[in-house]
């Protein structure tokens, strides 16, 4: 082994952001040919690490080596030179262009256009046969699905010639099915000798393809280890720097009288594209239905016509009695007053107000309940402040400041602020979207204890979420949304990856079975 | 209405669309990069009066054309930087663009030439004049005599000054560049997909600066053609408002170049008949068939529009139909009877020629460009995200 040198080494790299120590000291190397996963939680600075490495930050101090030479890369011009593409977690792709159009894009061979275009698209023909991309070149990216634009985002590296892939979060938007597929190429990619960097925050990923895994944690490098030789739960350790338990712990649900009865729910947006089509479940008290779907597929707008932003025609009664879905009721403010509490899927935008304080972020949605009245015409801070506080600590908001602005916590705290403030309003019903969508290990074990205890109580909750592990761990009941449509209902552990995936990628239910 | 009148009315619409057309092929390369520029009415107005101003100076027009597109690059770059170097508010730097102009072109003009701010009259060798093309005929007499080929080839081929001819040239030009070179390429990428460009590793601020640098060379050229070319000298505001019936002509040509040159015909149609026909008269019947026609066809296009839709244009077809109905009232009396009216001819209100132009760009925009997509990074700075 000794005698290669490594794809890639990196020595001592340190880099911050104002006060902020995004990477501290980190080295790591890279061996060629191997698929190499670096695995952290959000924060943890692998993003940045691989920005450093793409040319796109400066790295304060440090080495970089490409094949045993020492390389600078001052520049994404420099990355590609030196072998090295990417593939971001968002598509840096034109969505009007034509794919073989992208392709070209920065790597044209002259000042006209048309040679380069010839030269492409015969590159792609002989690329699709090697490794199996098969992509229409005359397609426009913005009528291909997710997954075959993530095929032209590898196309685009591997016409630049890049020996050296990154990958960032590649399987966040794609179905089970999808992604399996992706990972079949990155392995055909490695059997040519290419050497690839997955980054991710799944265990499952790292554990499935890699062969080498590097551990994050708030900018440092915990460890690199032979996937073979580590396991998920000594993963998830490291990343965290304590025991996790990665399975969700809960009794079997005790499902009593039905709380939510939808009934054909139908949304039709303003571009004419139906949106809904004729949605019907019903969520019982003391049971979590998990709503499962690759995300665009309506549970967002499920979620707004429940939550009182959005109108739809159909039927949705509360306890036995139907809720306003288009007059004078239909909005937030009447949903809450019925009992509906709802944890927005976008913390960030409709869950928060990042530049309010934390105290008055508990309170929004719910300024009219008597004890935040004062002589019931002014507000009283002192005592939404003091419940704040209560409520801070309760759900170990870190740190237990109310007084500091939304945008100052992490991702995990500010949404333990939306819970605790829709959790402590005992509602009837729980509306939950992507609870743990940017969150760490350990806020997601916890906001997990909180909706279980919840549904303990014998309250109704509806999950919606994109991780398939996430819907597993937590639902009594799944449904798997697809195109607008409810594809079929199972119960977890009469279930699998495998045949929820299937539904979620639009199979129908016989079919799927 | 002869042959004749026909062309002389396409020879002006030609003439009065190339500065329309020139300023928005000048929008039509910023903002495919993603830089919103309202200031084509200033830039346009500056280049207008230093040209004119640099060509009674200097007895060259040509040193005139130089000095106007200076100037309308210069204050390209000042958009750009305050666009792109500073990631500032693209409005705003335009709207301060077309004020700081509006306003410095008449002082300075009073400073240096004290005629009420306007340049001196142009001499004519310091005006781009007409080329008349070999076997053309010039006199006015002699046309009006001629056959219509020969009418068609001397009145509207031949005769129009050099920047008419290179203004045409530019349409196929800027196709050209767009769809065929790697520049316009990357261009209409960084309008689209400013990261995307970036990942690649060319730099944003270079394209964009490039792009705008295009723009200040198109409304230079334009501008110097309005006070050199149709006019003999600057006078106060001379643009007229035609760059913001560029960027309306932009938004109906949906940023492409040929749909452009379309879009500024049509446009510049009305500016013609102003020009061809100050004290146009008509038949009574024909004004309320014009009028209560259009009308028609705007509610029933509507009609399949949203309520909005229905109320605005409605309500502007029925303000078209009072309209006829008064031109027809007015003319009856006791002598003449209601039916003779109608075949009375009218003049119709030399505003209301002048007006056309604006109100037909009105109309256009209310609702029958259809679904008309700007660049998608149009109007935003690019920062690279963390």
């Amino acid at each position: 082994m000794s005698d290669i040198a490594p794809a890639i080494e990196l020595v001592g790299i340190s880099k911050a952001f104002g006060p902020v120590q995004a990477n501290k000291d980190i080295s790591i190397r890279v061996m060629p040919g191997t698929i190499h996963g670096i695995i952290g939680e959000n924060g943890a600075g692998k993003s940045t690490l691989m920005s450093i490495l793409y040319g796109f930050y400066k790295a304060d101090a440090g080495e970089v080596f490409i094949s045993g030479q020492k390389t600078e890369i001052p520049d994404s011009q420099a990355a590609i030179a030196a072998g090295i593409g990417m593939v971001f977690q968002h598509f840096k792709l034109v969505k009007n262009f034509s794919v073989l159009e992208n392709v070209v894009l920065g790597a044209e061979d002259g000042a006209l256009l048309r040679p380069s275009l010839a030269k492409a698209r015969k590159q792609l023909k002989s690329l699709a046969t090697e490794y199996e991309l098969n992509v229409d070149p005359d397609a426009i990216i913005e009528d291909i699905g997710v997954g075959m634009q993530q095929r032209v985002e590898i196309l685009k590296a591997l016409y630049r010639q890049a020996d050296i892939l990154i990958l960032d979060e590649p399987t966040g938007v794609l179905t089970p099915a999808e992604a399996d597929q992706l990972f079949r190429i990155l392995g055909r990619l490695k059997e040519e000798g290419k050497t690839i960097i997955l980054i991710t925050h799944k265990l499952r990923e790292i554990m499935d393809i890699t062969d080498t895994v590097s551990v994050m944690r708030r900018g440092e490098m915990m460890a690199t280890v032979k996937t073979s030789d580590t396991n998920p739960a000594d993963l998830a350790e490291r990343m965290v720097g304590r025991k996790v338990l990665l399975r969700v712990d809960k009794v079997p649900a005790q499902p009593k009288d039905v709380v939510l009865d939808v009934r054909d729910l139908n949304i039709t947006d303003d571009k004419g594209v139906h949106r809904l089509k004729g949605v019907s479940f019903q969520v019982r008290a003391g049971e979590i239905l998990g709503i499962a779907g690759v995300s665009g597929n309506g549970q967002s707008e499920l979620l707004e016509v429940l939550g009182g932003y959005e109108k739809a025609t159909g039927e949705i009664l509360l306890n036995g009695d139907p809720i306003d879905l288009t007059g004078a009721y239909s909005d937030g403010q009447s949903r809450r007053a019925r009992g509906i509490a709802h944890v927005p899927e976008d913390r960030q935008h409709e869950g928060l107000i990042m530049d309010f304080t934390a105290w008055e972020n508990t309170a929004f949605g719910y300024h009219h309940d008597p004890k935040y009245q004062r002589n019931g015409l002014l507000m009283d801070n002192a005592a939404i402040l003091k419940d704040a506080q209560e409520k801070m600590g309760r759900f170990d908001v870190r740190p237990p400041n109310p007084l500091l602005a939304a945008k100052n916590f992490s991702g995990g705290n500010q949404q333990k602020i939306v819970v605790a403030r829709e959790i402590e309003r005992d509602p009837d019903l729980l509306l939950v979207g992507q609870p743990t969508r940017g969150v760490d290990i350990g806020a997601i074990e916890f906001i997990h204890q909180q909706i279980v205890a919840l549904r303990d109580q014998g309250k109704a909750i509806l999950l919606v979420s994109v991780e398939l592990e996430e819907i597993m761990g937590l639902s009594d009941r799944i449904a798997v949304m697809f195109d607008g449509q409810i594809m079929g209902e199972r119960l977890p552990d009469q279930t699998n990856e495998k045949e929820l995936g299937l539904l979620m990628a639009g199979m129908k239910d016989g079919e799927a079975a | 209405m002869d042959f004749f009148t026909f062309v002389q009315l396409g020879d002006a619409s030609v003439r009065m669309a190339i500065p329309l057309l020139l300023a928005c092929l000048a929008g039509l390369f910023s903002e495919r990069a993603g830089i919103f520029d309202i200031g084509l009415e200033g830039k346009m107005l500056a280049a207008a009066f230093l040209s004119a101003a640099v060509s009674f100076a200097s007895g060259n027009v040509w040193l005139g054309l130089l000095a106007g597109i200076g100037i309308s690059v210069l204050l390209s770059v000042i958009h750009g930087l305050a666009s792109i170097t500073f990631k500032g508010n693209q409005l705003i730097s335009g709207v301060a663009i077309n004020f700081f102009a509006a306003g410095l072109t008449v002082v300075i003009a009073q400073g240096w030439f004290a005629q009420g701010g306007r340049t001196p009259s142009l001499p004519n060798d310091a005006r781009f004049n007409g080329l008349d093309f070999p076997g053309a005929l010039t006199r006015f007499r002699d046309k009006m005599q001629a056959s219509p080929g020969m009418q068609f080839y001397s009145e509207f081929v031949s005769g129009h000054s050099i920047l008419v001819y290179l203004g045409l040239l530019t349409v196929p030009l800027s196709w050209w560049i767009l769809y065929r070179t790697r520049f316009g390429l990357r261009l209409r990428a960084v309008g689209e997909a400013p990261e995307a460009v970036d990942t690649a590793g060319i730099s944003v601020v270079r394209l964009r600066f490039a792009a705008v640098a295009i723009c200040g060379i198109l409304c230079g050229i334009a501008g110097a053609y309005l006070s050199t070319a149709v006019q003999a000298g600057f006078t106060k505001d001379m643009t007229a408002n035609r760059g913001f019936i560029a960027l309306a002509a932009l938004i109906f040509a949906k940023w492409r170049p040929w749909h452009a040159l379309g879009a500024c015909l049509l446009f510049s149609l009305f500016f013609a008949i102003d020009i061809q026909f100050p004290r146009l008269e008509l038949r009574v019947v024909w004004i309320m068939v014009l009028l209560i026609g259009s009308g028609v066809a705007m509610t029933a296009y509507a009609l399949r529009k949203d309520k909005i839709d229905v109320i605005v244009l409605g309500g502007l077809s029925l303000v078209l139909a009072l309209v006829a109905l008064l031109a027809w009232r007015g003319e009856m009396s006791d002598e003449i009877g209601a039916i003779a009216a109608l075949f009375e001819t009218v003049r119709v209100p030399s505003q209301l020629i002048q007006s056309l132009p604006y109100l037909f760009v009105v109309i256009v925009l209310a609702g029958f460009v259809g679904k008309a997509i700007p660049p998608r990074a149009g109007g935003q700075p690019y920062v690279k995200e963390r």
